[in-house]
């Protein structure tokens, strides 16, 4: 029953410094939709709750004039969503983001918790790692930056160091002819976790020939995957049936998952194969129509 | 199908709930929004085993912490005797109830209590469990139903003697019970076809959003209050009184407003523990169970695992049916094995019919009621078979279910012989029904199920008081779980022939009103309702008498009618008609206060029949089931209030669609509970179910003054099967366990290619 310190710094340094001077646990807090149920549950004790919502850089949503995107980390999805300019270009990015809990979380729910929350099933991820987002990290040595898939190290852990955070993400222009998509499997159709999660990005030539894609998988192993095999097995095609056969392949034999009470490890794997096929078809729809 | 003659002017008819106003504004108090000053925060100590003995608890150094004020165990708790005492309709082992409440010689399954603190805050009290040190021998446990029954099975209880069987030595077998009618030997050998499965579903949780929550004050003179979320505040006082060796007349309980029930409140689990944790620290004591310790620690239904055997003619003539239904009890007996013998193939007209049941004890929570206790279970298993063997003959599901129809006259195989009953005429709806003729697309299939449940009457006691401005009071002592208090207005409203609005019912606590058996086996309406009726005409009584005062007549010679007392033929005499409020304005000058009173133990129940058409989409490479359309079709006597009766349809179509799909326990191999939450145990949400149509059929109950039959149980008997149905019509696949979860059901798809494939 020790008491929980809370700061709300108002500077990127400042909350750096916060995190760094901590005795003990440090707790970023976002739109708080995982800390505060965990806090509850007596399942962290943290020395203290840094709200990193009063930093301006945080909280922005730009396109910036290359077409990119800089996305603040603590942008609530509710924001994104309503957003005409980001919803068109990445579909696929807000549509997973837009999965992530029920109406009124989507008021709170971040990118940035949502990754370094480091659940193996958080659904933005896939999405945000086959768009090729990067993550803006500051910290006591300055800033740097990560691609998504570089920041989960496990279940519940980040390869962040101490005193750093992340400020805010990178989303690439969309490229013509490309497309982006996401797709999960629950049991139910809403206020559950994802069973799988697939997200995938491809562009095309003017022939519908695939001409890149980035392909990843969530809840099949300790952190979220990038499946090279699946992008290889549809570049150059035209998404013909054995291209289909083979990413279905190669998105099963990426996966390492748990038998747990959420799936089984043949039930995992086998519905991977099946969401990539149909998520890379989205993907390659919506491409297909720019 | 209400008449568009309308015979009532308040029955049937769509008022706003008297409790409507406080529950969407959030004012209603439910049972953990109660506080009292000076109160203090109890918590309980649960087992992490599913199986162990208690060698020893020590709570000293738990009483030592600041601000603990009082640590029972069962120690604290006098033992009971293993014998049945009455309550109400049922009976009751106070020796098993004292051991579920607290652990004793053993704990029994994971999350068993073992020991409760109070304290000035609920996080000393979470400290405080913390120091308690308990000894356990962990002993080997066993979950599964047909496991238990093995020999060499884990025992829960050495000295237990199942009843209704001669098993040698240590069993976990409680009880063993039959039914049959006819021959069925004769039935099989008239038979052209035959069939035989076997079944399987999982025990599942009522789901209640509220948790339990009680708040108990014991005073220095021995006067017990308790606060608390009950379907039968009787009930809690009655319990509380046995296990604590109080009177009955100490202890008054108030049943604040419920967030759910379903038969899972009318047991006790927090009420004996936060009273004696009063009793010894001298404070009222508030305790609130955890969504976790709701799932742990709560009674579930069962799970069972059935056998059924089918014969008919080709014409579809179901000859004969034996069956089987062992049901998990959880750790002490009470699994509703008798009423699933009895339910199973209650809606047909069969003249051989064999069924058994066996209550099975597990290291699980004891089970509690949970709607139509039982009935699911063996429907799921008959309503499956009676399925398949219309596919075999090629008759339609409907067409066999009317041609072996249950009517008036139809000896029922559990032995009574029907009245009035309105099952065939749910399968006619069904069959016209514009969503039984709707064309199927790809991956898409139709399924059909019929239910039935008894309904029940019991001991109910009502008071209508007439106000001396023409407004009445109805008090009633019967929980409102489903929108009871409107009927019971609308049911007095019209005996009284006054607006609705006039009309305040409210549900009293156990000092404030006779006794009043539980809310459960969709008694209110129809029990607690006669007696409301009985109590309105009781004070039209009265209000004749004192017209008859006022005229100067007798009484006999006074009618009411449309709510004026009027002279019963002109030789009374040339009166003015004198309304309600005109004779409650001059009450006092001719005779006092007028009150109606009834109480008696109704009989009388009228039993309730379901047919429900489901269709599904099943995706075929993840074994994700979509419910596309749902179609409830109930006979329910009379509506009182059509909507309140439309949503106990839909609800309890609700239930039984998550029992059928999700719902599962998920026990680790220490036979600990792995998902105790709403995350992980899946009850639908909104966003899974299609709007469902409920389409009320009335056939009234001739010993009900308005007809009613109870509603509120049978809707979730039909869908497991309906459902079961529906995913072999799509697939060809017949799922014979619950829940068909994706896993399990893209498993059995991808079984069937491989089988078709080899052949």
């Amino acid at each position: 029953m020790e008491s929980i310190q809370f700061r709300k710094p108002e500077t990127v340094d400042e909350a750096v410094k916060l995190l760094q001077g901590a005795d003990g646990d440090a707790r970023i807090l976002a739109g708080g939709t995982d800390l505060l149920v965990q806090l509850r549950a007596h399942m962290i004790d943290p020395g203290v709750i840094v709200d990193i919502k009063s930093i301006a850089e945080t909280r922005e949503l730009t396109k910036n004039d290359d077409g990119s995107y800089t996305i603040g980390a603590a942008v609530a999805g509710a924001e994104a969503h309503e957003r005409d300019d980001i919803t068109a270009d990445w579909p696929g990015v807000i549509e997973a983001w837009d999965l992530i809990g029920s109406t009124q979380i989507q008021g709170r729910a971040s990118l940035g918790g949502n990754l370094c929350n480091a659940s193996p099933a958080g659904d933005s991820v896939p999405a945000m790692v086959a768009a090729g987002m990067t993550a803006n990290i500051a910290g006591p040595d300055g800033r740097r930056t990560l691609p998504v898939e570089k920041i989960t190290a496990g279940p519940g852990k980040t390869n962040l160091k101490k005193g750093e955070f992340i400020v805010s993400f990178n989303l690439p222009a969309k490229p013509s002819n490309g497309g982006d998509a996401y797709l999960r499997l629950i049991p139910r159709t809403e206020m559950d976790i994802a069973v799988v999660g697939c997200g995938a990005a491809l562009t095309l030539d003017e022939s519908g020939t695939v001409t890149s894609a980035k392909i990843s998988l969530g809840a099949v192993a300790a952190t979220v995957l990038v499946v090279e095999d699946a992008a290889k097995a549809i570049i150059g095609t035209k998404l013909e049936p054995e291209a289909m056969s083979a990413l279905d392949a190669a998105c099963q034999a990426a996966c390492n998952p748990i038998d747990d009470k959420r799936g089984t490890v043949e039930y995992r794997t086998k519905v991977a194969g099946v969401l990539g096929r149909r998520v890379v078809s989205i993907a390659a729809n919506r491409a297909g129509k720019n | 199908m209400s008449s568009e003659n309308r015979k009532y002017k308040w029955v049937g008819t769509r008022q706003i709930r008297p409790d409507g106003h406080d529950k969407v504004t959030g004012r209603a108090k439910f049972g953990s929004d109660f506080s009292v000053s000076g109160m203090i925060h109890g918590r309980v100590l649960r087992s992490p085993h599913a199986h162990a003995v208690i060698k020893s608890i020590d709570t000293s150094e738990a009483e030592a912490l600041n601000g603990v004020k009082a640590v029972i165990t069962s120690k604290d708790f006098k033992d009971q005797s293993s014998e049945l005492k009455a309550a109400g309709e049922g009976m009751i082992n106070y020796r098993d109830m004292t051991r579920n409440i607290m652990a004793r010689e053993k704990a029994l399954y994971d999350g068993h209590a073992v020991a409760a603190v109070a304290a000035t805050t609920a996080e000393i009290a979470d400290a405080a469990l913390e120091l308690i040190k308990v000894d356990y021998e962990v002993l080997p446990h066993v979950i599964d139903v047909d496991e238990a029954m093995k020999d060499g099975a884990p025992i829960l209880h050495e000295e237990m003697v199942p009843s209704g069987i001669e098993i040698g030595g240590p069993t976990n077998i409680a009880k063993f019970v039959e039914f049959s009618l006819g021959d069925t030997k004769k039935g099989f050998d008239e038979a052209d076809i035959i069939i035989e499965r076997s079944y399987k579903t999982e025990a599942v949780h009522q789901g209640y959003i509220e948790p339990h929550a009680v708040v108990a004050s014991v005073t220095e003179d021995g006067q017990a209050q308790i606060w608390c979320c009950t379907q039968g505040q009787f009930q809690v006082r009655a319990f509380v009184a046995q296990l604590l060796g109080m009177p009955t007349s100490s202890i008054r309980v108030t049943p604040s407003e419920i967030g759910g029930g379903f038969g899972g409140k009318t047991v006790v689990y927090l009420e004996p523990l936060a009273t004696l944790l009063s009793k010894k620290s001298g404070k009222p004591v508030k305790m609130t169970m955890t969504r976790e310790e709701v799932f742990r620690a709560s009674g579930p239904t069962s799970g069972g695992s059935m056998t059924y055997k089918i014969g008919a003619k080709k014409d579809g003539k179901i000859t004969a049916v034996e069956g089987s239904n062992k049901l998990l009890a959880g750790a002490f007996s009470g699994a509703p094995a008798g009423p699933a013998c009895m339910c199973a193939v209650a809606p047909y007209d069969i003249k051989n019919v064999y069924i058994n049941g066996y209550d099975v004890v597990v290291n699980r929570p004891k089970v509690a009621a949970y709607r139509a206790p039982g009935a699911p279970i063996s429907a799921f298993g008959a309503e499956s078979i009676i399925d398949e063997v219309a596919k075999e003959l090629g008759i339609d599901p409907l067409k066999i279910r009317k041609l072996n129809a249950a009517k008036k006259g139809t000896q029922a195989a559990y032995g009574p012989t029907f009245r009035e009953i309105g099952y065939e005429e749910t399968v006619d709806i069904a069959m016209g029904h514009d969503h039984y003729l709707a064309p199927l697309g790809p991956n898409q299939g139709r399924g059909v199920a019929s239910g039935f449940w008894f309904n029940i009457g019991g001991e109910s006691s009502a008071t209508v008081n007439i106000n001396e401005d023409g407004t009445a009071v109805v008090i009633s002592g019967s929980p409102d779980i489903g929108g009871s208090r409107a009927s019971l207005a609308l049911m007095a409203a019209e005996t009284l022939g006054i607006d609705y609005d006039k009309v305040r019912p409210i549900v009293a606590d156990t000092a404030s009103v006779g006794y009043n058996f539980v809310t459960g086996g969709s008694r209110v309406t129809f029990a607690t309702g006669l007696a409301v009726v009985e109590a309105a005409k009781d004070a039209v009584r009265q209000l004749c008498e004192r017209a008859a005062k006022i005229w100067e007549v007798d009484a006999e010679a006074v009618i009411w009618d449309d709510g004026h007392a009027k002279p019963a033929s002109s030789n009374v005499g040339d009166f003015e008609p004198l309304s309600l409020s005109s004779l409650a304005g001059q009450a006092n000058k001719t005779g006092g206060p007028i009150c109606g009173h009834n109480a008696q133990n109704v009989q009388g129940a009228g039993p309730a029949f379901a047919t429900h058409i489901c269709d599904v989409e099943v995706d075929p490479e993840t074994g994700n089931v979509t419910v596309l359309r749902y179609t409830a079709i109930q006979d329910v006597g009379r509506a009182i209030h059509p909507s309140y009766v439309e949503g106990q349809i839909q609800g309890g179509a609700a239930q039984g669609i998550g029992w059928a799909l999700n719902e599962e326990y998920i026990y680790n191999s220490k036979g600990q509970l792995d998902n105790p939450g709403f995350l992980d145990y899946r009850i639908p949400v909104a966003s899974d179910l299609p709007m469902i149509d409920a389409v009320i059929v009335e056939v009234p109950n001739d010993r009900h003054p308005y007809g009613v039959r109870g509603v509120g149980e049978v809707p979730i008997v039909p869908p497991m099967a309906a459902v079961a149905n529906a995913i072999e019509n799509a697939t060809g696949v017949r799922m014979s366990a619950l829940p068909m979860s994706p896993p399990r059901l893209l498993a059995a798809l991808d079984q069937a290619d491989v089988k078709e494939a080899a052949e």
